[in-house]
């Protein structure tokens, strides 16, 4: 009987809470309305992506979904937001598109080069670093950011000051990632002293508890979270290693490619890029370095 | 309740018990109001932690994840149900090489934590070219494990039942078959029941291993929700409490079935009572995960 | 096979961690598991309600749920600072005590009722009444299923995995860092749980056998 009246308890305060729903985000991180302009009557000669998604009338684009700053989601409003998505967002608009016409699709890292072979997305945008194995599955635009590995400390920690001060800290990484295994091949600290969680954010929250010493990945990704946790966190700020954010695209599609870096190379010439940045990773307070395109 | 270790207690008992009641009391309560002090100091239960409860789009992302939960759970749950029935008729076989290596497949899979199975289904087959989604991956280690166990909890079943029950059917002419759909596995199968169930409860707790190969299921979506510094500044403590609320009010609603059924089945003339309790036999067995069914709800 | 020689201290290395895991979690869990079972057999209705709540809320909930709570959860909480061995051990302590607990309660219940009169008769307290006389002959029945239970708090230690504490479950990570062949590390992984359950399956069936005609 006690189990009954427990499950129309718990019914009721689920039909109440459905009713009080409330809509909309406590922080909105949107991007300014009309800081895109839609391009009209845009042609791209020769690119069959161009040529399916204009017959579709709709863009899918592929992106992250668990990084604050760079590619993320709102689970209060399933919007997306950070860098990567004002970039996606610049091209959708200079290719022509208004931004309803948009649907972002989220791609886990290891499905990335499938969902562009396969068409499951039109490109994507979300901390792809460009490399000669990936290139010969897909291509790449840009790059429209790049990152390098770093640390990301407590704001009042001055032990570590780069990735040579590790040696007996503990450091924090996503299991199997590029960075983690960095840290172990070059023996930056002992090999015990790795720690590797599923994802960044667990090590995020392990650092502020003071069970790790740091976090290491790409800084883009580390600039969100220390921008996320607002003066408890700083980028040690010294990378080591060049990691080159690329634009997915379909392999084949030279036309594209052009076009996307055409695109790019304006909004890094206009002040576009300077804005994207400093409305998103620019809040960590570092200060942005311009990319340089690299058209192959 | 067992009343065998103690007599009747009289006055003398009675206000000692009062006394050492209001210590457990006291004590349990000082652990409480301990946490709680924690909580409050560490504003785990701060209106903008407890936010999130109130938005839509989280509401209905958690009926999704429950929703995939118990999908797991009824997909894994029929699964491993024809899985077990299918051993258990296997391993009652008459011929020696049905029974043989049905025996070492129900051992070897019993013997092999769930975590290695979804490791195994998840990053290993697709090195073999084999790719399998989390969802896959998760219901195939629940219906290789947990079909294993009660193929074991069929199989006692049907050997509990008394002898004269085959005994008759043969006599009436039946073929070994007819035998065992007709009379034996209806009957196995109701008395079995409440056993059945409680290692089902088994299943329903073990989707959330599915957390460890990236299964959208509802720890993972805790995880998520609770670790989102952005809008909500890490509501993990508070996150965590709603989840497992929602799983213990899943399971105890399951438990509850199966002592709603037994309850029935007493009433119900029809059904063989066992002397010897070899349910609960079985049960014992495999205590790692089904220790008495008969939980007080 | 070259997975498994190649990789050979890998495996033993890892697999001793299971073992010490499993070793530090058994002890606990049946410490604390006795003192619930009594706690839940206790002439005392408080304490048996603690130890009902206890196991009823424990036993319902994922042991996954147990980890995520102490390893991310709990810090939280600010109280004591505990390691991620620290808090696996302490999940997988809490969570398999309900288990042992409940193995012990059943297993007194099977004593006879003469047996308790008996010694309650003889002027023996309730603590003597159940250390010298029901707990030794509730033993036989426990045995068994707390073998079981031991068997699944084994297998239960890959759960931390997940969480940053080394032991078997983590073989794959290490095999697919160094490029090696996941899928048979996987299946001598498996293996090697095999061999470390079978035996102690096998103990079990014996003691079951043996004490089943003995009563």
């Amino acid at each position: 009987m006690r189990v009954r009246t427990l499950a129309a308890v718990l019914l009721t305060s689920a039909l109440a809470l459905a009713a009080c729903g409330k809509e909309g985000s406590p922080t909105d991180q949107a991007a300014p309305a009309g800081l895109f302009e839609v391009a009209k009557d845009v042609k791209v000669e020769g690119s069959p992506t161009f040529e399916k998604v204009k017959a579709r009338g709709n863009l899918v684009i592929g992106v992250k979904e668990d990084q604050p700053g760079l590619g993320y989601k709102d689970p209060t409003t399933n919007k997306y937001s950070g860098f990567d998505i004002d970039i996606a967002r610049l091209i959708s608009a200079k290719l022509g598109f208004d931004p309803e016409k948009i649907q972002f699709k989220t791609v886990q890292s290891a499905a990335r080069e499938q969902a562009l072979i396969n068409g499951d997305v039109d490109y994507y945008v979300g901390t792809y670093t460009i490399n000669a194995g990936r290139k010969e599955k897909v291509s790449f635009a840009g790059p429209y950011f790049v990152a390098g590995q770093d640390l990301l400390i407590k704001a009042d920690n001055t032990t570590i000051t780069g990735k040579d001060t590790l040696k007996g800290k503990k450091v924090c990484s996503v299991t199997g990632s590029t960075p983690a295994k960095r840290i172990k091949d070059e023996g930056l600290t002992e090999a015990a002293n790795v720690i590797e969680f599923q994802g960044y954010s667990q090590c995020v929250t392990k650092l502020l508890e003071g069970e790790v010493d740091a976090v290491t990945t790409d800084d883009a990704i580390l600039k969100g979270y220390a921008a996320a946790e607002e003066g408890k966190l700083k980028v040690v700020g010294k990378t080591f290693s060049s990691e080159p954010y690329g634009i997915g695209l379909p392999k084949e599609d030279k036309a594209l490619r052009d076009k996307v870096n055409d695109i790019l190379q304006a909004s890094l010439d206009d002040g576009t890029w300077q804005k994207i940045y400093e409305g998103t990773l620019g809040k960590s307070g570092s200060p942005a370095e311009k990319p340089k395109i690299d058209r192959y | 309740m067992s009343m065998v270790l103690f007599d009747v207690p009289g006055p003398k008992a009675r206000a000692r018990h009062k006394i050492m009641a209001v210590i457990g009391i006291a004590a349990v309560l000082a652990g409480l109001v301990y946490v709680a002090m924690r909580f409050i100091a560490t504003n785990q239960f701060s209106s903008r932690r407890l936010d999130w409860i109130n938005y839509k789009q989280i509401q209905l992302s958690l009926v999704e994840a429950i929703g995939n939960t118990l999908s797991a759970f009824a997909v894994g749950a029929a699964l491993a149900l024809a899985f077990g029935a299918i051993f258990a008729a296997a391993r009652l076989s008459d011929h020696a090489w049905v029974r043989a290596p049905a025996a070492v497949i129900v051992e070897i899979f019993r013997a092999i934590p769930l975590v290695i199975m979804m490791f195994f289904f998840y990053y290993g087959l697709p090195v073999a070219g084999v790719k399998l989604s989390a969802f896959t991956a998760v219901v195939v280690s629940l219906m290789l494990y947990n079909g294993s166990v009660l193929a074991e909890i069929f199989r006692a079943g049907i050997n509990s039942l008394p002898k004269g029950q085959s005994e008759a059917a043969y006599a009436l002419g039946m073929r070994k078959t007819q035998v065992m759909t007709f009379v034996l596995l209806p009957q196995a199968l109701r008395a079995m029941l409440p056993t059945i169930i409680s290692q089902l409860v088994v299943l329903l707790k073990d989707t959330a291993l599915g957390f460890l190969i990236t299964f959208e299921e509802l720890l993972r979506w805790g995880t998520r929700i609770g670790g989102d510094a952005v809008n909500f500044g890490r509501p993990m403590i508070s996150v965590m409490i709603v989840v497992a609320l929602i799983y213990i009010g899943l399971c105890l609603l399951l438990t509850w079935l199966a002592t709603y059924l037994e309850k029935r089945n007493r009433r119900n003339k029809k059904v063989i009572h066992l002397d010897d309790d070899a349910a609960g036999q079985v049960q014992l067995g495999n205590a790692s995960t089904t220790v008495g069914a008969g939980l007080a709800v | 096979m070259s997975v498994l020689t190649n990789n050979l201290p890998l495996f033993l290395d890892l697999f001793w961690k299971t073992l010490q895991l499993f070793a530090v979690s058994a002890v606990l869990s049946l410490v604390l598991g006795t003192i619930l079972a009594a706690l839940r057999v206790s002439p005392v209705p408080v304490f048996r309600g603690i130890g009902t709540g206890y196991v009823t809320v424990l036993r319902n909930t994922p042991l996954t749920l147990v980890f995520v709570f102490f390893v991310f959860a709990y810090p939280l909480l600010d109280i004591l600072k505990i390691e991620n061995y620290t808090a696996a051990v302490v999940a997988l302590s809490l969570y398999t005590a309900a288990f042992v607990c409940e193995v012990v309660r059943s297993g007194i219940n099977t004593v006879p009722v003469g047996q308790a009169e008996a010694s309650r008769a003889l002027g023996l307290t309730f603590v003597q009444m159940l250390g010298n006389v029901v707990l030794p002959q509730a033993l036989r029945s426990v045995v068994p299923p707390m073998t079981s239970t031991m068997i699944a708090l084994l297998k239960n230690t890959t759960v931390a995995s997940g969480f940053a504490v080394a032991q078997a479950g983590n073989i794959r990570d290490s095999l697919s860092e160094q490029g090696e062949n996941v899928l048979f590390g996987l299946l001598w992984v498996a293996l090697g749980f095999v061999i470390l359950v079978m035996p102690l399956t096998y103990v079990q069936q014996v003691f079951e056998k043996r004490w089943s005609v003995a009563r």
